[in-house]
């Protein structure tokens, strides 16, 4: 029997930050933008909060958590203007300015450990993020309210209202008088901020530094969980749920008598494979926001 | 309706120039490169002339701190562009189809995995077994390809999603098979390869003072040309070119769009293959189950990329990278990190998204011109 | 109070090589309905996008109320009261009704939040008002097309637009959807609304209209009140009077039926039957014209043709054998010749050369490559050069000139130059010369009749009533999908084709 029930912390604590970087996602597309660069963004959060947690930590314990995370928010806002500016106001292709970001951030980020550290990694911090009553990480309750959040900015505010109609429509949304382009700047940069989030808060829960296999793909699963959950904020927690218990399990059922008879790589494939299945039995339809991909130009029929 | 009096020829123009000449915007890019990566180095007080006499040291093969000439920098130069020239062919050619194949890093190891095995349970024929390698890494590079290939000409699926999660599965299935089943193999190697299965060449390996270049060299010029050949010469290439340029077009004039799709995926996942092939057997002696991504497919977008995705530019440009993967030692021991080398890869790539930024000023000068 | 709502002075708007408005002059008067009557390429909707503010006239100018005004963008016009029904709706497929009519001004309720309850009301408030029917709640992609058109009108009348623009707003309704439309223009205008409709049909302009101002190729041809006028008049006004040059032709010799279309029925991209149930026969020998505004169905007809699609009934016949289903690649080599409406789309491949795109459809076949699959170039550029030399094509580096690079002209002028060197049995031709200059358009003519002499049988679909009238043995009229009357060309009546183009049938 798999003990779910000692598993969960941790199987949730691999889910939070899978979570808020594909809801991330998931508003960058739904303006219409693809956002490849989700990896890189998790990347340069997750070396930002890491590094500056470990240096402030012992000048100013309590706090150099907050600002590490905070920090690494930044970090992933700032970088997620690149792309911005890119694929919106250049007309990039927004897969190559993506897989450029992804190479740029992990390179920045072990470049600046060098420096820093004169090793490939940040220093180890002392102590990471500490688990509440329950014995979970406040990440996963901000993961929630995250979720919230966006479902309710999305759903519920004009804003969110204007914003959909720029991923599915922006000529539509442009003839009702909507800028487009500012939209779809606010979008990526949220992608940036949440994405450079969810890097710091994985690095300060999951492990005790930095390195370039910090990240290792779970950003290119939040992408996946993006499309597995069909661009809604519910599909998207669900994914990103099934994703992560897959990450969590591949883990630690090393320790799980039940599960030794499978190779030690199957839960590592399992959102992949799943994200493939998807795509193939909803090729049919497109769930994705309509016009996603495509640089938005004025004055088209 | 008389046609309007052409414009009077204009005087050398910058914007024009990058407009039109993807050369001349490969160049740019790689000296932006350059220069953002050395203001990077100077930013961090370190001197950027250390990474350029690194690189100089790894083409020339001079040893300036010991005053001698050393071949074995050039062989391992040549070591370290093998990979990502193939890589560069493999995401070039799908390109030429109109196809965004991320997934080299997938085939890449399907190659590696599969010329591995091979040298391990295959005979150990001379002349032959190698061979077999080859073949093996070929075809299970071409095969991995193909999937994405046939789901997005049956299925219509993006290959951008599907070659990165088949990048990922390539690599936990690698893992798996190779930790379980490889003769000999324990966390993280295998037993030896037989010495027939070696592609190590000794005259080269002589001629570079012992470096690990080897038959690998033969291969990987071949493909250079087999990929110009294919483009260039066949009707099969035609057919890939028109696809590319006007799928429309294309399938107005009765080629079978398809059909021409997954034939692209499967040549291109045969050349990443080949560049696992490559590495595993010319610069191991052992199989490896592989620790995570090597990086060549990701690196090869930015060569074929750089390379403006024809056979010679991905030459040029998997030698140009591959002169920075391997002066990271050299780099590292003059106190500049060696990451400096994937921040110029992605600087190259962010900058040369921007290109479409070139046809956007042209098209506003354009405007501002009628205007008047 | 001034004389009119709006007027259009001296709008001139040019395009590179097209002037789409020379010296347009349109004037409305308040709470009328003014139609804008003119063929495809008379310049209506450019008129229109200026005033709407998606284009900038070159010249003239915009008075309101008597006051000049600048309008640069579709906010501008907003502000102005000026709104625009588009012929191709700006909707969100998976937004409902409510949310696509209040995206602009979005009401907002407790806390700032979308109140959907408001916006339902005030939808639903309009909807009573004007008599526009539509469900609040439903999504767009569910809707029929003619719901879909009343929540692009109350798009606009929640903008509190009191001149309204309708582009061809009955080209994808159904005749009942017509009748409703036609009401609604009463009601709109009972409300104290001024409408401008652009249309090629002249039905529904004797229906609905005041007014009408003529446009022909970018200029006014004049403006005329509709209870004073016909339609055939109206007819004449729109097409003008042909000045033909005239070709020099001998008289058909129609042969056996090679083209046979029977009962054909083909879906356009929204799902509509874009051509209902249509037959049709070419001859050898002979040129069938088919006249008809864009829109009616010509591109789907000729991709059933040419197999780009595949109709949802009917059958296609070529020389008597069942093509309806048969690959492209095959159709070219039964002897379908095809020189598409869109050069750019699919005809030419614009980054290839000359003589590349000059066998882009016999690359595979010998002698331009041989049994193993290479490429032979001496053949190709042989090629190019004869059909350099035969058609004289104008490329300033021979067969080695890129086609993006060669003119409007010389880049047809190969696409044909391909498809009679394929010696086709049926040569299908859309648009054969637009955009081109008198020489070149003389030259394609002369070549199409050249090969109805040679005993081909030849399809010509065009917009342009003087080309299908000069160039055409029988003109077939399209309209709606369906074929309204077929006549030989000598005994055409110009007045009469146009009717027909427009829909009206005669007996």
């Amino acid at each position: 029997m798999i003990d779910f029930a000692s598993l969960l912390p941790s199987i949730l604590m691999m889910v939070a930050p899978i979570l808020i970087a594909a809801l991330g996602g998931m508003i960058s597309e739904k303006a219409g933008v693809v956002n490849i660069a989700l990896e890189g963004l998790m990347g340069i959060g997750a070396f930002t909060a890491a590094t500056v947690h470990v240096l402030l930590e012992p000048v100013l314990p309590g706090w150099s958590l907050l600002i590490g995370v905070a920090s690494g928010m930044v970090a992933g806002g700032l970088f997620s203007l690149i792309h911005a500016y890119a694929s919106i106001s250049l007309n990039a292709d927004q897969v190559v300015s993506g897989t450029g970001i992804n190479l740029l951030a992990v390179g920045i980020a072990v470049f600046l450990c060098q420096i820093i550290f004169h090793q490939d990694r940040t220093s180890a911090f002392q102590i990471g993020m500490t688990t509440d009553a329950l014995g979970l990480y406040p990440t996963v309750w901000i993961a929630l309210v995250v979720l919230l959040g966006v479902w309710f900015f999305l759903y519920k505010r004009p804003a969110g209202l204007r914003l959909r109609s720029c991923g599915e429509n922006p000529q539509a949304a442009a003839a009702a008088g909507i800028d487009v382009r500012r939209l779809r700047y606010l979008a990526v940069m949220t992608s940036g901020l949440l994405g450079g989030w969810a890097g710091a808060r994985l690095v300060l829960t999951e492990t005790i530094q930095y390195s370039m296999s910090s990240i290792n793909g779970q950003g290119f699963i939040a992408l996946a969980a993006v499309s597995f959950g069909r661009w809604m904020p519910g599909g998207v927690a669900g994914a990103a749920t099934l994703f992560g218990t897959s990450v969590a399990l591949a883990i630690s059922m090393v320790n799980v008598q039940d599960l030794r008879f499978l190779p030690p790589q199957f839960f590592s494939v399992v959102p992949y494979v799943l994200t493939i299945l998807t795509l193939v039995l909803f090729s049919g339809k497109d769930f994705a926001p309509r016009a996603i991909g495509q640089p938005y130009e004025k004055g088209l029929r | 309706m008389p046609d309007k009096a052409l414009p009077p020829k204009e005087k050398f123009d910058l914007i024009d120039l990058f407009t039109r000449s993807n050369g001349a915007v490969s160049l740019l890019v790689i000296a932006l490169g350059f220069v953002f990566g050395s203001l990077f180095i100077l930013l961090v007080g370190r001197d950027p002339v250390n990474m350029f006499s690194a690189l100089l040291q790894v083409v020339t093969g001079w040893d300036s701190s010991r005053g001698v000439w050393n071949a074995r920098y050039i062989g391992e130069w040549f070591v370290a562009s093998m990979p990502l020239v193939l890589c560069g062919l493999s995401m070039a050619f799908a390109a030429r189809t109109g196809l965004f194949n991320i997934g080299a890093e997938g085939q890449y190891i399907a190659g590696l995995t599969a010329a591995q095995f091979v040298a391990l349970l295959f005979p150990p024929i001379p002349g032959l077994h190698w061979l077999v390698c080859v073949l093996a890494g070929l075809l299970a590079g071409a095969a991995w390809g193909g999937i994405a290939g046939w789901l997005k000409a049956k299925y219509t699926v993006s290959e951008v999603v599907t070659t990165i999660m088949l990048n990922y599965i390539a690599l936990y299935v690698s893992q798996w098979l190779t930790h379980a089943f490889a003769p000999g193999a324990n966390t993280y190697r295998t037993k030896a390869y037989p010495a027939t299965s070696l592609l190590a060449n000794p005259w080269i390996e002589d001629l570079t003072n012992g470096s690990r270049l080897g038959n690998g060299l033969w291969f990987m010029l071949l493909s250079v040309l087999v990929f110009w050949f294919i483009i260039d010469r066949t009707r099969l290439g035609f057919s890939l070119r028109a696809t590319g340029f006007n799928k429309e077009a294309a399938r107005a004039s009765g080629i079978k769009v398809q059909s021409a799709i997954t034939t692209s995926m499967v040549i291109s996942g045969a050349f990443a293959g080949l560049a696992g092939v490559i590495v595993s057997m010319g610069s191991f002696s052992y199989g490896r189950v592989l620790p995570g991504m090597e990086n060549y497919g990701f690196n090869g977008i930015a060569v074929a990329l750089v390379g403006n995705v024809t056979a010679i530019g991905s030459l040029l440009a998997g030698l140009l990278f591959g002169m920075l993967n391997s002066a990271q030692p050299l780099m590292q021991s003059r106190e500049i990190p060696k990451e400096i080398t994937w921040i110029i890869f992605g600087l190259v790539v962010v900058f040369i998204s921007f290109r479409n930024g070139f046809k956007l000023l042209a098209d506003w000068r354009a405007k501002q011109r009628t205007k008047s | 109070m001034a004389d009119y709502a709006i007027e259009m002075l001296g709008i001139t708007k040019v395009f590179p090589g097209i002037i789409a408005n020379d010296n347009v002059t349109l004037q409305v008067k308040p709470n009328e309905v003014h139609a804008l009557l003119g063929e495809n390429g008379a310049g209506k909707s450019t008129l229109m996008s200026i005033l709407f503010g998606l284009y900038d006239p070159d010249g003239g100018s915009i008075r309101i109320g008597g006051r000049e005004v600048k309008i640069s963008n579709p906010n501008d016009a907003y502000a102005h009261g000026i709104g625009m029904v588009h012929q191709h709706f700006k909707l969100v497929h998976n937004y409902t009704v409510t949310e696509n009519i209040v995206l602009g001004q979005i009401p907002r309720g407790f806390g700032g939040n979308t109140d959907l309850r408001e916006a339902e009301a005030r939808v639903a408030a309009l909807s009573e008002k004007y008599g526009l029917n539509v469900d609040p709640r439903a999504k767009i992609e569910s809707i029929t097309v003619g719901m879909q058109q009343r929540v692009e009108i109350l798009k606009i009348l929640y903008r509190n637009a009191d001149l309204m623009i309708f582009d061809e707003p009955t080209a994808v309704l159904t005749p009942q959807e017509i009748d409703e439309l036609m009401v609604t223009f009463q009601r709109l205008k009972a409300e104290g609304k001024t409408i401008i409709l652009i249309t090629h049909k002249l039905k529904e302009i004797t229906e609905a209209a005041d007014r009408c101002t003529v446009l022909r190729r970018g200029q006014v041809v004049g403006t005329v009140t509709v209870s004073d006028t016909t339609e055939q008049a109206l007819a004449e006004m729109m097409v003008g009077r042909p000045v033909t040059f005239g070709i020099e032709k001998a008289p058909a010799q129609p042969g056996e039926v090679v083209l046979s279309l029977q009962g054909l029925t083909v879906k356009g991209d929204k799902g509509n039957e874009a051509v209902r149930n249509l037959s049709l026969e070419v001859r050898a020998g002979e040129i069938v014209g088919i006249a008809g505004v864009d829109g009616n169905g010509q591109t789907e007809l000729l991709a059933a043709i040419t197999g780009l699609a595949t109709p949802s009934g009917g059958k296609v016949l070529l020389k008597g054998k069942d093509i309806t289903r048969v690959s492209i690649r095959e159709r070219i080599r039964k002897g379908i010749g095809h020189v598409p409406e869109d050069r750019h789309k699919y005809g030419l491949v614009l980054e290839f050369r000359l003589d590349e795109n000059l066998i882009l459809k016999t690359f595979d076949r010998t002698p331009y490559s041989n049994s193993l699959g290479l490429l032979n170039t001496a053949p190709r550029l042989e090629h190019a050069q004869q059909m350099i030399e035969q058609f004289d094509i104008r490329a300033g580096q021979g067969p080695f000139t890129k086609a993006r690079s060669m003119s409007g002209g010389n880049q047809q002028k190969a696409i044909i130059a391909r498809e009679i060197d394929l010696s086709p049995e049926l040569l299908v031709v859309a648009q054969p010369t637009r955009g081109l200059d008198v020489g070149a358009i003389e030259y394609i003519h002369k070549r199409l009749v050249d090969e109805r002499d040679k005993g081909r049988a030849v399809l010509v679909v065009s917009f342009e009533l003087d080309e299908i009238l000069n160039l055409c043995d029988r003109i077939a009229a399209l309209s709606k999908g369906e074929i309204v009357g077929i006549v030989p060309a000598d005994h055409a009546d110009v007045s009469q084709i146009g009717a027909m183009m427009a829909g009206v049938r005669h007996a």
